[in-house]
């Protein structure tokens, strides 16, 4: 049943987004063999969507930063749940991987002096976006691919991993299949590197792709690793919302960052009526000082429309649900108003915002240097993920690394516009780095057959039923069921009653995805890759709720109806999702790391 | 809800042909929306390569009507609905399943050309000095999604199948990236004379014209490129002073 010997490497790298790029490209500097994995084709990773800037303290166009004041607002915006150690390495080393991508052939916009220009973004104090218009992790994975493919490493295209394999201490391999040919791969190396990103097909409203199926949470779940942070999913504020058919599709934070303001329908700028306290000394009162903020004057504050994603989605419900939002659901964004202020407006949006423009216009018939865009919340980003270790990127499972989106503990309970690209180079390579060293200092284990044959039998079940007995189920249909009862109950405001019924509805779709069944052969057969898929997309929603429900408080983008304000005690705490040994889900509550007195200061300083 | 006619072509490198499907439309439906319907109410065995859907990505090309397009940028509302809108994989390359072609010739090819090599950095800190004006050119050509539809749709490619001795004009645009890149300090010019086949493009401009990123490939890359090559090897001063030279 599987058709070769297994395939060996120092390393495996699985996903080949940013954070899996650069982790491969620093293991095989460090002089490892390695093989790398993704599910599409090489260079089409989520990645490529990211669209405003990569954080870093360049202090190119504003002295005043450097890596305190980055290492202060990562943690403000995360509500100090973050790993502190990781939010320090994350401030202090993202520069010096901006600067790399530049040597490696990236063309970010320039400053007038002729050095990487820098954009303003939510959380941020200053601008500290390196960008390429608003196509910038375009430009990083291109910049990243076009590296990686000189570097002699194995790329295996269309690829999907379905089961690390393990042998009962340490990782020893993993166990894929190819998506073009349905054939099973063997892998058997001496370290991996989880770098599968996020986990954004649960829902039905969406910004990511189909390859976002949580696929790292789960294979470290089932090989013993422990899950933190789960219950924090970001809604990102500005998706698309009409027309139906594009709802979700991402509309830049850029957008706000150059001049952008939200209104309702009553043409308020709606922000400016709810600031938070903790960013109340940093926030423009009127909408004077934040044009002028926008336009780069340091002594302005900035426009409330740029306070943390979490807030500006929950203001936005609130408009929508009290009867002032537009008419297809969503509140206005309006760039066109700029016009008022900038001679050549619309030359100027479509310089600074062109994929911006194409976007609405194809897609949407819609002008956005004339008119306003309608925009609402979209899922965009998982918080929560594997937990590791802050310098290493190890997991709790020896030899099993996690780096990016996957990998949890940098962002907290809510992560800031252009934390993730900056997070995916400076922890891909120390993942990378440290895999690379795991490999060095540890041989290969053998891998059990028995263990390869279960998973191959187990894969190969939705083809021994038809689909035309009776109970048989479609697997998209399980999918789509999944993503509306996880929209709808475990979503951006949540409550006991919808939460319960949603772990109770994850059972239940449990015992439907035993009867799936799907249609043809193993070349090329969505419906396969579908119910394949929807263990992890199972295993990581009922993560997702059972954390949720433990979380009895508001904190960051988990908002509680029935409890709206902070507890204190759980500022300090992370929910942990571990596999118990008889195979069931466990939650359990742990402390967050101590805050070293050094750090501790730097964040007091800026409070 | 008004339903539409898909003629998809459905079958593998060893035989195939076209199928028609019913499907029901909304508003504001592209044709990968058409697709991925079919694929969930009536065929869950469709094959097709997809990924943003946002047209940021390039994973989904095809041929819609006989036009080379992203599917997920080809809005019903611009698709006459009063007969089949056919659907069908990229001809140029090798069929996989479906929709799904084969185009890892063109990850071949990318790892033939001279990598990026910059010039020794302008600040200590390893960071160089470079203004909007000089990155405005090769901003453009980066702007490239991989879609491979420029490919698909040249002669050179489609109808001569010279892949073993021309790159296409994706290969060119990159080419041309690194070649006007303001830091590179690599030569390219003999690669793209003698193994890259710039001679065989003729210039018709069909690569442009489907350009999804609206690069101008032609004009912008391509005729530069050319022009480097005639200047350094078929300048008639040049070749004189060559036969100098040895």
């Amino acid at each position: 049943m599987i058709e070769h010997e297994p395939i060996q490497y120092d390393v495996l790298v699985i996903g080949a987004g940013g954070a899996g790029l650069r982790a491969a490209i620093e293991a095989r500097a460090m002089g490892a063999s390695v093989g790398l994995v993704c599910k599409s084709l090489l260079g089409k990773a989520h990645t490529v969507m990211a669209e405003g800037g990569v954080a870093a303290a360049l202090s190119n166009v504003d002295d005043r930063d450097n890596w305190e004041v980055h290492f202060a607002d990562t943690m403000r915006g995360g509500q100090y749940l973050n790993n502190c150690r990781m939010a320090e390495l994350h401030a202090k080393e993202a520069p010096a991987r901006v600067r790399e991508l530049e040597a490696w052939g990236a063309v970010f916009d320039r400053s007038p002096d002729g050095r990487i220009l820098q954009r303003n973004f939510g959380g941020h104090a200053y601008p500290r976006l390196a960008h390429v218009g608003d196509r910038t992790g375009l430009e990083m994975i291109r910049t990243l691919q076009d590296y990686a493919v000189h570097q002699e490493i194995d790329v295996h295209m269309e690829c999907a991993v379905i089961e690390l394999l393990t042998d009962g201490e340490r990782v020893v391999g993993a166990f894929a299949f190819d998506r073009d040919r349905g054939t099973f791969k063997v892998f058997r190396t001496k370290a991996v590197v989880l770098a599968t990103g996020g986990i954004g097909k649960a829902y039905r409203i969406t910004s990511n792709s189909w390859e976002y199926t949580g696929d790292g949470h789960a294979l470290a779940y089932r090989a013993g690793a422990a899950l933190i942070d789960m219950e924090f999913v970001q809604f990102h504020p500005t998706g698309m919302v009409w027309p139906p058919s594009v709802a979700g599709i991402l509309v830049t934070e850029g957008v706000r960052g150059e001049g952008g303001v939200l209104r309702n329908s009553l043409g308020e700028r709606f922000m400016f009526s709810d600031i938070p306290p903790a960013y109340r000394n940093q926030t423009a009162d009127n909408e004077e000082e934040g044009w002028r903020y926008t336009q780069g004057d340091k002594d302005a504050r900035r426009p409330p429309e740029l306070l943390t994603r979490d807030h500006v989605a929950r203001c936005i419900v609130r408009e929508v649900k009290e009867g002032r939002g537009s008419p297809h659901g969503g509140v206005f964004l309006d760039i066109a108003w700029i016009k008022e202020r900038l001679p050549n407006a619309a030359e100027h949006i479509k310089r600074k915002l062109p994929s911006m423009y194409h976007q609405f216009k194809e897609l949407a018939d819609i002008d956005i240097t004339e008119e306003p865009m309608e925009v609402g919340p979209t899922t965009h980003y998982v918080m929560g993920g594997v937990r590791v270790e802050a310098d290493s990127q190890m997991t709790d499972v020896p030899g099993l690394f996690a780096a990016g989106e996957c990998a949890a503990g940098l962002h907290g309970a809510n992560r800031l516009g252009g934390n993730s690209l900056s997070d995916l180079l400076v922890f891909g390579k120390r993942a990378g780095e440290y895999a690379a060293r795991f490999a060095q200092e540890n041989s290969a284990r053998e891998i059990s057959r028995d263990h390869t044959a279960r998973v191959a039998r187990t894969a190969l079940e939705p083809f021994d039923r038809s689909v035309d007995t009776d109970g048989a189920e479609n697997p998209f249909e399980i999918q789509q069921d999944l993503q509306k009862m996880m929209q709808d109950q475990v979503g951006i405001v949540r409550n006991e009653h919808d939460i319960q019924a949603a772990v109770e509805g994850i059972g239940r779709l449990r015992e439907r995805a035993e009867r799936v069944a799907v249609s043809g052969n193993r070349e090329y057969n969505p419906g396969w890759h579908t119910a394949l898929d929807l263990q992890n997309l199972l295993a990581y929603s009922e993560a997702i709720a059972r954390s949720a429900l433990a979380r009895k408080e508001s904190r960051g983008a988990h908002t509680r109806l029935d409890y709206p304000d902070k507890d204190e005690k759980l500022g300090k705490l992370s929910v942990v999702i571990r596999k118990n040994s008889d195979g069931d889900l466990e939650v359990s509550w742990e402390p967050i790391p101590d805050i070293p007195e050094g750090l501790q200061r730097i964040i007091d300083a800026r409070k | 809800m008004p339903t539409a006619t898909f003629r998809i072509w459905r079958g593998n490198a060893g035989s195939g042909s076209f199928q028609d499907y019913d499907c029901e439309i909304s508003e504001g439906m592209v044709v990968l929306d058409a697709v991925h319907k079919i694929q969930a109410e009536q065929a869950n065995d469709l094959a097709v390569r997809w990924n943003c859907k946002a047209g940021k990505c390039g994973s989904c090309s095809a041929e819609i009507n006989g036009s080379p397009r992203l599917m997920c940028m080809a809005r019903l509302s611009q698709v006459p609905l009063d007969k089949p809108v056919t659907i069908e994989p990229m001809q140029t390359f090798p069929l996989v399943k479906d929709l799904v072609c084969d185009v890892s010739w063109n990850f071949e090819v990318k790892k033939q050309l001279k990598p990026f090599s910059p010039r020794p950095p302008d600040a200590e800190d390893g960071s160089w000095r470079v203004l909007q004006r000089d990155v405005d050119r090769v901003q453009e050509f980066r702007k490239c999604i991989e879609c491979f539809l420029c490919q698909d749709v040249c002669h050179v490619l489609r109808e001569h199948h010279f892949h073993d001795r021309f790159i296409g004009p994706r290969f060119l645009v990159h080419a041309a990236a690194l070649e006007m890149h303001p830091l590179d300090s690599e030569d390219r010019v003999g690669q793209l004379r003698e193994t890259d086949g710039i001679g065989y493009c003729n210039i018709t401009k069909c690569c442009t014209n489907v350009c999804p990123e609206h690069i101008t490939i032609t004009d912008n890359a391509i005729i530069p490129l050319k022009e480097r090559v005639v200047d350094e090897f078929y300048d008639p001063l040049r070749m004189v002073f060559r036969v100098f030279q040895k």
